[in-house]
């Protein structure tokens, strides 16, 4: 079969989507990484690193650099033209959903049964395959500039192709355990980018971190998976979530823990895999490890939070949604336990986080916490049955939070690039003639490029990053008609209202959390983007802070354009038909987005009647929230050294949110601790060395006393028997010496009596003479 | 046995490094390049030829399957033993002590043949990563090499008391490597516990067998004697068979036939000989395999070890006594495996977790590797314990991964101390600078450890537990009135979160030694590896890499190698 049997055969094709990010991490990681040894105090050893005197450090060379980028590009590029042709493939079909692309073969046969890798392309994966590649080809451009000075370019460019080449895996898989490949590798990827920078101690212990986290999620994952695949038999979607019977079967089998609770198979299987997606999508209570994540490249907290692996939690549980809804109907108020888990795991973290939020200085921070809050609400979308909106929030979403991380990006570059002009200015004048060197580090002066509380005014320096942050934060605010974020999350809170017009508890929990927590998102946007671009530089750095000019301010800039771009428009896709005027506009027949990824389902999900309270609410907090934020902070923004206003507001509540609720702490306290001791003390030092080589030791002691005493007694009796024979020899021998006479009459007399003993031995022995008396 | 004379190909691997040992013996020992030469010439033969047992073997899988179908077709008693009869390949033959029914008879079938070609890469890189080492190097390549030809024995064996044979030739120069080469902290006592230990442990295994051979011969010449006919008319035994063997096809036959399965034994209306004796061999094997509560020998004797010899010891010794565990325990004794396994798994439960609590917890490397051992050799007997093909499968696989992977860990700790001087983890920090090359290569070993899907450790562990999963239904354990049943999900549940505790101490090892800040003072003289070491990382490496990709070279013959096992659990 050549390749372009593959190309035109939709079927096929899928399996090539992947492989070109891969091969570009394979052929970087041998081919084309090359460093050169240069000092480590040497301009080219970029800022990040600290700094070794007298040692030489690798640096990429040019030449590699130019090839590493330019192989990445292919890469990607490859695999969105591939996505591309899938997509229009997609469009043309006929019944799409009902048929869909797909090709599988064995790869791991175990007697009973044989795991089967395959792709599968159905309409939830083609509008992914719209969004993952424009996003993750938007990063690499970025990149090229952000990470244009970093002596581990090439390394970089590899680790995000393989992250890349990950997640169009898990996008194409055709069943969990492809799926899960995907899904780890990405882990170990953010593991090596979170801590990319591993000189730095808080990069390296916050990739641990996520790693740990994201591996305990997993694992339960992978039990879920194990667990599915003993009742199943398969773990291809299509068999499972396209098969009445099967799940049916799933939904009545009582589970095999807790099955006495009424719990079924099924919702076990689901509970497991939710857990996983808790870890990947970082819900509470294991969201710890995504805001330390920000120790990351930024481009990396741009794939982390938005193309990838956050995204691919909720892609899990949107793929395997009619496994979790199996047995129950949460539109007619049956919630099955999995949907419960999700209802509540997800409202709760929406709020939770969004308070967080608003209380974080650092700006990728807070766009850490609205990430995990926005994931908060696909997953509450999810667990009240609106499985559109939520496939729809996790797209718009996408676009708006990678525009965003990537803002912040430009913004963190930029002061930077300030804080480098402030410093050499300064060092010119300090230490013009008393030192000779130049050495930065020397001054004991930390500044945070990333703390809001140093910047401000940034937009007179920075107006594209001004501009496309704007969007992107009206975007994730909802702000009413003109935003992507908007419609989504006004088609989570429409089906939500329904829920809570029928008097429904989960949905009405849902809602009430959701509307507090997209005011909130509203006023922390306003509040970051007013402490940030308006009113005038809070410090020297700020007002120096620009992207420069060049290929690294072009690259940086062309895909925060791009995404704005996307994250206004990428709504009208899903415009309910009946909403007033937009609806004839953009969804004259039936809201698109909808009628295409419905048919995913075996069960096309109904679409719900226009309601316009939902949509008031939409409005409400989302002006509500913006209309604050300005109050606050655009109206009369900070100044230098002057405190946030929020603190004094907020009260003793503010350190309890700018602190994160104490969480880290209180696991430590709860979690780490108690592990390393029940390691140290309990099993170590109690069980093995106390218990076992105790008894071990005891042993060995009684073996050397029972060895002692065998030897002592050895001395006294054996060898007192084995001395004491030839002792006895030799008595016996001088005794017997005195009758070698030499005289012949007295051995003849000695040998009558030999003979007479001896015959009365052997008569006695023979029992004559016992006849004889008898 | 055919009269064309076929190349002995399993004697040829045994013999070889005990030639090479022999003749290093007759050369000056300031000639160390010479011996050095001969010991890697011996390693790259053994290595070559296992190979081509192992891909040899693997071709002929398809074939073993299709006969292994016609006879499960036929069934009757002595199918399970058919089976493993037929699915020997590479087979020799001779009679050695025929009044004591012991033959020189060695096979291999799809169980061993992974271990053979383990076996051949553990050597290679035992014998180049000792390249180095010049104190007594004759006799230490010597010592080496009688010891490789111990475990290739027992590997190899189809007699059992061949197989005692080799297991005990295979201590002996442990002993002695480990007491004169090691670390001299804890030589001494690491090299006597070791020893003490596993001689213990097989020494109570062989009195089992005994039992069982004498079992078997009362039973062929009672009950069973029909049965003993018929094998030898359907040739599954030879001809000129006695009723007194230690061939384990005959001792299995045995076993089939229902002469362990005696009710009445020594006296007591309930017991029968499996029941009394399969905890003792099994687990005077497992003692090898580090079950606990014996598994204490492992860490230390690893710890105090040279480098080439806790390679072969982790990679391979721990996988003989699984090897024979399964083989002389469930294979001899599927009754006694169906009794005392369902409580056995506790102990594997313990292991898992236990061992990766203590790993957790150390701050010497190369202890940090001995406990990841045990814990994961903890998974090896789990698989055996879910008594089904999944389970088992697994469990093969993690054998050859974790053979693989903990000898590259190894490896790699000792090329770090080789060069720092020290294994006190809070003191090393950012060697991959220095050694890029040992860092990625204990970064894979670690992901496979972790279980990363895309290398070996995944697609050894996701069976296990699937396994265990499809398991838990139908087995119970009764204690008493007591009947505890479904377990073994939660015993997975549990072992689960041993590999979570896993992925935490790899990782806290991998950034402390590899990463963060490089003390320059205190290593300065820390460079990159040697070609010979670099040989040795992608020789390890590498397998990790396919078996996780391509899981296919191995699975299907490990499963040929399990049929014969499972038919006699009851299918499966």
């Amino acid at each position: 079969m050549n390749l372009n049997d593959i190309l035109s055969n939709p079927d096929l094709l899928p399996w090539l989507i992947p492989v070109g990010p891969l091969l570009a991490f394979f052929i970087i990681m041998l081919a084309t990484n090359r460093a050169k040894m240069v000092p480590a105090t040497s301009h080219e050893y970029g800022g990040h690193h600290p700094d070794y005197d007298g040692m030489k450090v690798p640096v990429v060379t040019l030449q590699s650099r130019i090839l590493s980028v330019t192989v990445g590009m292919l890469g990607t590029l490859t695999a969105w033209v591939l996505s591309l042709i899938t997509v229009s493939n997609a469009f043309g079909a006929q019944h799409f959903g009902e048929e869909v692309f797909g090709d599988r073969l064995n790869w791991l046969a175990t007697g009973v049964g044989e795991f089967t890798m395959g792709v599968l392309v159905d309409p939830f994966t083609t509008v992914m395959l719209i969004m993952v590649p424009i996003a993750v080809t938007m990063i690499f451009i970025y990149s090229i500039g952000y990470m244009a000075h970093d002596p581990r370019q090439s390394r970089f460019f590899a680790l995000i192709s393989l992250f890349a080449g990950a997640m169009l895996t898990l996008v194409v898989a055709d069943n969990l355990l492809l799926m899960f490949v995907g899904w780890e590798i990405m882990g170990l990827c953010s593991y090596l980018l979170i801590g990319f920078w591993f000189e730095k101690e808080s990069a390296y212990k916050a990739a641990i971190k996520a790693f740990t986290t994201t591996r305990v999620a997993d694992v339960i994952m992978l039990l879920g998976i194990a667990y599915l695949y003993a009742s199943a038999g398969t773990l291809s979607f299509r068999d499972i979530l396209y098969n009445e019977a099967m799940l049916e079967h799933l939904a009545s089998t009582p589970a095999i823990i807790l099955g006495g609770w009424g719990l079924s198979a099924a919702g076990l299987i689901g509970v497991f895999l939710i857990i996983g997606t808790i870890g990947k999508s970082a819900q509470f209570p294991l969201h710890v490890w995504l805001p330390d994540a920000m120790e990351g490249p930024t481009p990396v907290s741009a794939m982390i939070h938005a193309a990838a692996m956050v995204s691919a939690g909720v892609y899990a549980i949107i793929r395997m949604y009619p496994l979790f809804e199996a047995g129950g109907n949460p539109h007619a108020g049956e919630f099955t336990t999995p949907l419960m888990l999700m209802a509540i795991v997800g409202g709760f973290t929406a709020l939770f986080s969004a308070t967080i939020a608003v209380a974080q200085n650092d700006v990728k921070r807070v766009l850490a916490y609205s990430t995990i809050s926005q994931l908060g609400f696909m997953m509450a979308a999810l667990g009240i049955g609106a499985y559109i909106a939520a496939a729809f929030h996790l797209i718009t979403h996408a676009f708006f939070k990678a525009l965003l991380f990537m803002a912040s990006g430009s913004v963190i570059h930029g002061m930077e690039h300030g804080e480098h002009h402030v410093h050499e200015h300064h060092a010119h004048d300090e230490h013009d003639e008393a030192h000779g060197h130049d050495d930065h580090h020397d001054h004991g002066h930390h500044f945070d490029p990333q703390d809001m509380m140093n910047m401000g005014g940034l937009r007179k320096t920075m107006p594209v990053t001004f501009w496309t942050f704007l969007l992107g934060g009206l975007s994730l605010s909802g702000f009413p008609l003109l935003t992507a974020g908007f419609w989504s999350k006004d088609e989570i809170l429409a089906d939500a209202w329904l829920g809570l017009t029928h008097g429904f508890g989960a949905p009405a929990f849902v809602f009430i959390m959701l509307c507090l927590a997209a005011f909130l998102t509203a006023f922390y946007t306003m509040r970051q983007l007013g402490l940030t671009f308006m009113g005038e530089p809070r410090t020297e750095e700020a007002a120096h802070a620009n992207l420069g000019q060049g290929i690294v301010s072009f690259t940086m800039t062309l895909p925060l354009i791009i995404l704005a771009f996307l994250a206004v428009v990428a709504g009208f896709a899903g415009v309910h038909p009946d909403f007033p005027l937009f609806g004839a506009i953009f969804s004259p027949e039936h809201n698109w987005f909808h009628h295409f990824v419905g048919p995913t389902l075996l069960h096309e999900p109904a679409s719900i009647d226009f309601s316009i309270v939902p949509v008031l609410f939409s409005f409400g907090v989302a002006l509500g929230g913006l209309g604050l934020g300005y109050w606050m902070y655009w109206r009369k923004p900070l100044e230098a050294g002057q405190p946030d206003p929020l603190v004094s507001i907020l009260g003793t509540v503010h350190p309890v949110l700018k602190n994160k609720y104490y969480l880290d702490e209180l696991y430590a306290t709860l979690f780490i601790q108690p592990s390393q001791w029940f390691a140290r003390v309990v099993v170590s030092d109690f069980m093995d060395h106390g218990i076992i080589d105790g008894v071990l030791h005891l042993i060995a002691r009684v073996f050397t006393w029972i060895g002692d005493l065998i030897k002592n007694l050895n001395i006294w009796l054996i060898d007192g028997v084995g001395d004491g024979i030839p002792e006895l020899i030799a008595i016996f021998g001088t005794w017997f010496r005195r009758i070698q006479t030499g005289r012949i009459q007295q051995y003849m007399l000695l040998v009558v009596i030999a003979m007479i003993v001896i015959a009365l031995i052997f008569a006695v022995s023979s029992g004559f003479l016992v006849q004889a008396a008898g | 046995m055919t009269d064309t004379f076929t190349f002995p190909i399993l004697s040829v691997i045994i013999f070889v490094p005990i030639i090479a040992a022999v003749v290093m013996l007759f050369i000056d020992g300031s000639r160390r390049d010479l011996i050095r030469g001969i010991a890697i010439t011996a390693a790259v033969i053994v290595l070559a030829l296992s190979a081509t047992v192992y891909f040899g073997y693997n071709s002929q899988v398809a074939a073993v399957d299709a006969n292994q179908a016609a006879v499960t077709e036929v069934g009757g008693v002595g199918m399970a033993t058919q089976l493993f009869a037929d699915g020997l390949r590479y087979e020799e033959n001779v009679p050695w002590i025929e009044s004591l029914g012991i033959s020189y008879h060695l096979g291999v079938d799809g169980l061993n043949a992974p271990m053979v070609l383990l076996t051949g890469m553990v050597t290679v890189a035992g014998v180049l990563i000792s390249w180095r080492i010049d104190d007594r190097t004759r006799e230490f390549m010597a010592f080496f090499m009688l010891l490789v030809a111990g475990v290739y024995g027992v590997f190899v064996a189809i007699d059992t008391f061949v197989l005692f044979f080799f297991y005990e030739l295979a201590i002996f120069p442990m002993y002695l490597l480990i007491a004169t080469w090691g670390w001299v902290k804890l030589r001494q006592y690491a090299a006597m516990k070791l020893t003490l230990y596993i001689l213990i442990g097989s020494v109570i295994a062989l009195v089992g067998v005994i039992a069982m051979v004498f079992t078997a011969d009362a039973f062929f010449r009672g009950d069973g004697a029909q049965v003993f006919e018929a094998a030898k008319q359907s040739g599954i035994l030879s001809q000129n068979a006695g009723t007194f063997s230690f061939n384990m096809t005959h001792l299995m036959l045995a076993g089939e036939a229902g002469a362990y399965n005696v009710l009445g034994y020594a006296g007591v209306d309930v017991l029968t000989f499996a029941k009394i004796w399969f905890p003792f061999i099994f687990i005077g094997f497992g003692v090898l395999a580090g079950v606990f509560p014996f598994h204490n020998w492992s860490p230390d004797g690893h710890v105090a070890a040279p480098t080439a010899v806790s390679m072969i010891h982790a990679g391979v010794l721990m996988k003989l006594g699984a090897y024979a565990a399964l083989r002389m325990g469930v294979q001899l004794l599927p009754q006694g495996a169906e009794v005392h396994l369902p409580w056995i798994v506790f102990l594997t439960l313990i292991n898992v977790v236990y061992g990766a609590f203590i790993a957790f917890r150390q701050r010497d490397f190369k202890y940090v590797i001995g406990f990841s051992s045990v814990s994961h050799m903890g998974l090896v007997s789990m698989g055996w314990a879910s008594m089904n093909i999944i389970g088992m499968t697994g469990a093969g696989l993690q054998m050859f991964s974790h053979g693989a992977m903990t000898a590259l860990f190894f490896g790699c700790v000792g090329m770090v101390y080789d060069r720092a001087h020290t294994r006190d983890i809070p003191s090393l920090g950012g060697f991959v600078k220095r050694m890029p090359w040992v860092a990625v290569a204990f970064i894979i070993g670690g992901l496979t450890s972790m279980g990363m899907p895309g290398l070996s450790g995944f697609i050894a562990e996701f069976p296990i537990f699937q396994g265990m999963w499809a398991a838990s239904e139908n087995v119970s354990l009764t204690i008493g009135s007591f009947t505890l049943t479904n377990y073994y999900s939660i015993i997975v549940v549990i072992a689960a979160l041993g590999i979570v505790i896993t992925a935490a101490y790899v990782l806290r090892v991998t950034t402390q030694v590899f990463f963060g800040d490089f003390k320059d003072e205190l290593y300065p003289e820390v460079g990159d590896i040697a070609i010979t070491d670099r040989i040795i990382l992608i020789l390890l490496g590498t397998p990790l890499i396919i078996l996780g990709i391509y899981p296919t070279i191995m699975a299907p013959m490990l499963e040929s190698g399990l049929k014969p096992v499972l038919a006699l659990l009851g299918g499966g």
